[in-house]
């Protein structure tokens, strides 16, 4: 069957809800990152083998659906009940049977494995009562969680295609990108440039031949908005792509993948074949003249592949390397075409806009910061996974509300946001709100969207060598100022927790940052020296510290700091003694333990076995 | 033609022209380790960075590698304003930390004040600037047998595996554009030495001395239709009979004149 009118479309989504009413219950099991992770695969087994086995009117195994990330990845495995919205945390194989009893034939709640507040441990058995759930918004996330990841009847059903269709029949590709601009969509790719500008002057110019890219390299360590999206939405990018294509008038159109997201590849040739199949996507897509192509190619495995240069080169076939070039890739990108390049999350939110206008759209989030931002909030908060809220939430809401604080309820320090080029904002940060102008106003940026929360145990010096080591180690080494002067720069932040360093150091290390900033060819070498930027504006104190008095107020540098037992505390247990691989400390049974020194390495291994916390860092 | 204002003159250029050109056209020197008159512009050194502005830009400036900006209508050009040459004397403080001891960086260094590097000189330094040019001769000749290996810090030029590149027709053409003689090579006798390969050098029928490498031969004639007699004789021996013909001329021509 093709669907070829958008009669059609909505005859067939008609068809698609009334099987679906006739499933009284629908099991969620999500199938995202951090579920699959822990055996999410398993659980979702166990329940089809159960509902095979048991009659239970209107429940069939096809009320079982395997979905894109729920968002609550710490609880994982999850499994959400709709619609009752019951969801259920830290679910194993063996909770099934008693699910399928309680939940599905009757309607209890397991209380056991509901969400428990932390502070009063009341029972929240409905995730949109969850604090965590509460204050987001989910636009482009939003049916991550609700439909089965790859089936493209369960999107058309709850509305999926339909924005193409309204823009390929109905709309014209000026009027399409005048409803982007004009909802002000910004590329949640990092840079937040307004997609319908970056589209328009892709149309404007003259060309026979145009490309659409899908930027899915997301190199940021721990951040994965954008595999959430590939793999358990896989059909909104394609959507999205495909409107985009018709608006400047591309035939073809790639997606680049990351090396790491084998499953995204899947999911996204699934999703390319299931909408090839229905005439959604291939030749005369809906029966109209307009034909897109997609393709998609598997990433090379390098950060600086996600930089837009080096992304069309390696889509190209070319080593992805970062050209030098002064002409816009909307003029000439991919194959010197004029190309239209997004980010996963950017083409996740077009649909929707095309289906709801740009009004809708800019009535959600911030001035200027139309629409959400999904992130992936880690760290040290009680609740991480991954969140989309409204652009203009503040940092506290986020930290506190969504993520139920700090882990332990121990002082906030730092967070950290725009992957690992971007900053860190300050305990006086934390009213701002998150949009992309005000992040990059006080020394951060939005980045594509992780998000890491650092506690008073966090020193900040370290986390501006981790990161700048990071950048050393991903960056391609063509330009001097970023090859040398992020080698430099990380040296000296070495020097600097190693108390070696001089308060001269510090200028020499911004005075350098500022030319790497002017003097790089990409962005990356643009944006590296931002590790120890941010941190010096907001955390100068701490630098000082290690160099004047050297010492690591926050007991992480370990060439600074000492560990010594607390007499008063210590009762002798010998769980240190045990834990040492290093032999360096002894005492007897009882009596209070000793470091030596001169044999102790400094790993740690001891804090973390003491029960009594009698292990101070010095 | 578009014109633009260079250190405060008003010059013409080709649009499209990249400001490098330009800026040597007028005498200017600005340093250029990576550009290469073979290959296209890289912009790896950064060291021909130059700052830019318009009348329009109300007072906003840009840093741009000249050898990769093209020429356009109004613009206005400094080559060498303060911050310019802050940036390039930085960039030479980098690069003496990578370069300790190569002659070129030396040079450049000390014209641009520095005779020590102010960072901590990197282990294992050698007389490599990673300017790239190599490389892309060696692509550009159509062989690719030598590529940048490896990211970052630790980038250097390679044969694939590191081992003798199968691809490599002995040209010397890398060994002759690299700016700081890094690439190692050895003619004795017949035989021609480079990246761990032997080659055979053709030699010349007229003087008996080597020509080009038999592989070299065998490519050029191939794919550049060069007639494989031309390899028989070699530059030298050209450049003889070149010289003994140009001789005949003049010699016939004073003769037409006196008559
Ligand atoms: C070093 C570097 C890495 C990047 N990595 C990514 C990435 O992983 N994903 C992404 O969408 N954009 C990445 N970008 C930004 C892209 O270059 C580009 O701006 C973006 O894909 C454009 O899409 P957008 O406007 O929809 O955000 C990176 C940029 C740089 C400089
Ligand atoms: S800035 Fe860094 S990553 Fe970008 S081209 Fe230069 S060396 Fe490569
Ligand atoms: S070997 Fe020579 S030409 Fe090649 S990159 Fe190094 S300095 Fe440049
Ligand atoms: S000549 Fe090296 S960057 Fe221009």
């Amino acid at each position: 069957m093709r669907i070829e009118s958008e009669k059609q479309l909505r005859d067939y989504r008609k068809k698609l809800a009334d099987a679906d009413k006739k499933l009284t219950k629908k099991i969620m099991v999500c199938h995202g990152p951090g579920c699959l992770a822990s055996g999410a695969e398993k659980v979702s087994e166990e329940f089809e083998k159960q509902l095979k086995r048991k009659k239970i009117t209107g429940v069939t195994v096809g009320s079982i659906k395997k979905t894109g990330c729920h968002s609550f990845c710490e609880k994982s495995p999850l499994v959400a009940i709709e619609p009752a919205q019951i969801l259920y945390t830290r679910v194993k194989v063996k909770d099934v049977a008693e699910i399928i009893e309680k939940s599905i034939k009757g309607d209890e709640i397991i209380e056991r494995l509901v969400y428990h507040d932390p502070h009063s441990n009341d029972a929240i058995p409905k995730y949109p009562d969850i604090p965590f759930y509460k204050h987001q918004t989910r636009i482009a996330l939003r049916n991550l969680g609700k439909i089965n990841a790859c089936d493209i009847d369960d999107y058309i059903r709850v509305g999926g295609y339909e924005a193409a269709a309204k823009a390929l029949l109905k709309m014209t590709p000026e009027g399409v990108i005048d409803e982007v601009t004009k909802a002000n969509l910004r590329g949640r790719g990092g840079g937040g440039f307004p997609a319908g500008r970056k589209w328009k002057s892709c149309r404007a110019v003259e060309s026979d031949v145009r490309y659409v890219v899908c930027n899915g390299d997301e190199g940021d360590p721990g951040a994965f908005m954008d595999r959430a999206i590939m793999e358990g939405d896989p059909h909104t990018v394609l959507e999205g792509m495909i409107i985009a294509a018709f608006a400047v008038g591309a035939k073809d159109g790639y997606i680049y993948v990351r090396e790491e997201y084998p499953l995204a590849v899947v999911n996204l040739q699934k999703a390319i074949e299931q909408a090839e199949a229905i005439g959604l996507l291939g030749d005369n897509i809906l029966g109209t003249d307009f034909s897109l192509h997609l393709h998609i190619n598997r990433g090379a495995g390098a950060f600086v592949c996600g930089e837009s240069s080096a992304l069309m080169l390696s889509v190209a076939g070319n080593v992805g390397e970062p050209r030098a070039k002064y002409i816009r890739s909307v003029v000439k990108g991919l194959w010197d075409k004029p190309t239209v390049l997004n980010n996963v999350e950017t083409y996740a939110n077009v649909p929707m806009i095309i289906a709801n206008g740009a009004d809708w759209f800019t009535s959600v989030g911030a001035p200027k910061n139309a629409g959400t931002k999904a992130f992936s909030l880690v760290g040290k908060v009680r609740h991480t996974g991954l969140i989309e809220v409204p652009m203009g939430t503040p940092l506290r809401t986020i930290i506190y509300d969504i993520g139920g604080g700090i882990l332990k309820d121990r002082p906030f320090k730092a967070v950290q946001t725009g992957g690992p080029s971007g900053g860190c904002l300050a305990e006086q940060h934390l009213d701002l709100s998150v949009d992309f102008d005000t992040l990059t106003k006080h020394g951060s940026m939005m980045g594509s969207g992780g998000m890491i929360v650092m506690d008073d145990r966090t020193c900040m010096v370290d986390v501006a060598k981790y990161f700048l080591s990071f950048l050393v180690s991903e960056s391609c080494g063509k330009c001097i100022p970023c090859r040398e002067g992020l080698y430099q720069l990380h040296k000296l932040a070495i020097a600097i927790s190693e108390g070696r360093a001089q308060e001269s150091d510090i200028e020499k290390m911004e005075h350098l940052s500022e030319m790497v900033v002017t003097g790089s060819l990409c962005g990356l070498g643009k944006s590296g020296p931002n590790p120890f930027l941010s941190t010096i504006a907001n955390f100068r104190d701490e630098y000082l510290t290690h160099i004047r008095d050297h010492k690591c107020s926050a007991g992480v540098c370990k060439e600074l700091i000492k560990y010594e037992i607390d007499a008063e505390k210590c009762d002798g247990c010998m769980a240190c003694i045990a834990a040492c691989a290093f032999n360096a400390i002894s005492g007897k049974k009882t009596k209070p333990h000793v470091i030596d020194q001169e044999l102790c390495t400094k790993c740690g291994a001891c804090v973390a076995a003491c029960t009594r916390e009698a292990i101070m860092v010095l | 033609m578009v014109s633009l204002t260079i250190n405060g003159k008003v010059v013409r250029a080709e649009e499209g022209e990249y400001l490098l050109a330009v800026i040597r056209r007028m005498g200017i020197d600005v340093p250029a380790l990576c550009d290469h008159a073979a290959v296209e512009p890289y912009g790896g050194c950064r060291l021909c960075m130059v700052e830019i502005t318009k009348e329009s830009w109300d007072g906003w400036k840009n840093y741009v590698t000249a050898c990769l900006y093209p020429a356009e209508q109004d613009l206005i050009v400094n080559t060498h304003s303060e911050k310019v040459i802050e940036l390039r004397t930085s960039l030479l403080d980098l690069f003496l930390a990578r370069n300790p001891e190569t002659p070129l960086i030396q040079k450049l260094a000390a014209d641009h004040g520095l005779t020590k590097t102010s960072f901590e000189v990197v282990p294992e330094p050698n007389d490599c600037i990673l300017c790239g040019i190599c490389t892309r001769v060696c692509d550009e000749m159509g062989f690719a047998a030598i590529s940048m290996v490896n990211r970052g810090h630790g980038r250097e030029v390679a044969p694939p595996l590191n081992e003798a590149p199968p691809d490599c027709v002995g040209c010397l053409a890398c060994a002759q554009a690299c700016p700081t003689n890094y690439i190692k090579f050895e003619d004795i006798g017949t035989t021609r030495k480079i990246w761990g390969r032997e080659f055979e050098l053709l030699t010349c029928e007229k003087t008996g001395r080597p020509t080009i490498t038999r592989e070299f031969a065998a490519f050029l004639s191939k794919h550049r239709d060069i007639p494989e007699e031309y390899f028989k004789v070699n530059d030298e021996a050209h450049r003889d009979e070149l010289a003994s013909t140009m001789g005949r001329i003049t010699r016939w021509s004073v003769q037409e004149e006196t008559k």
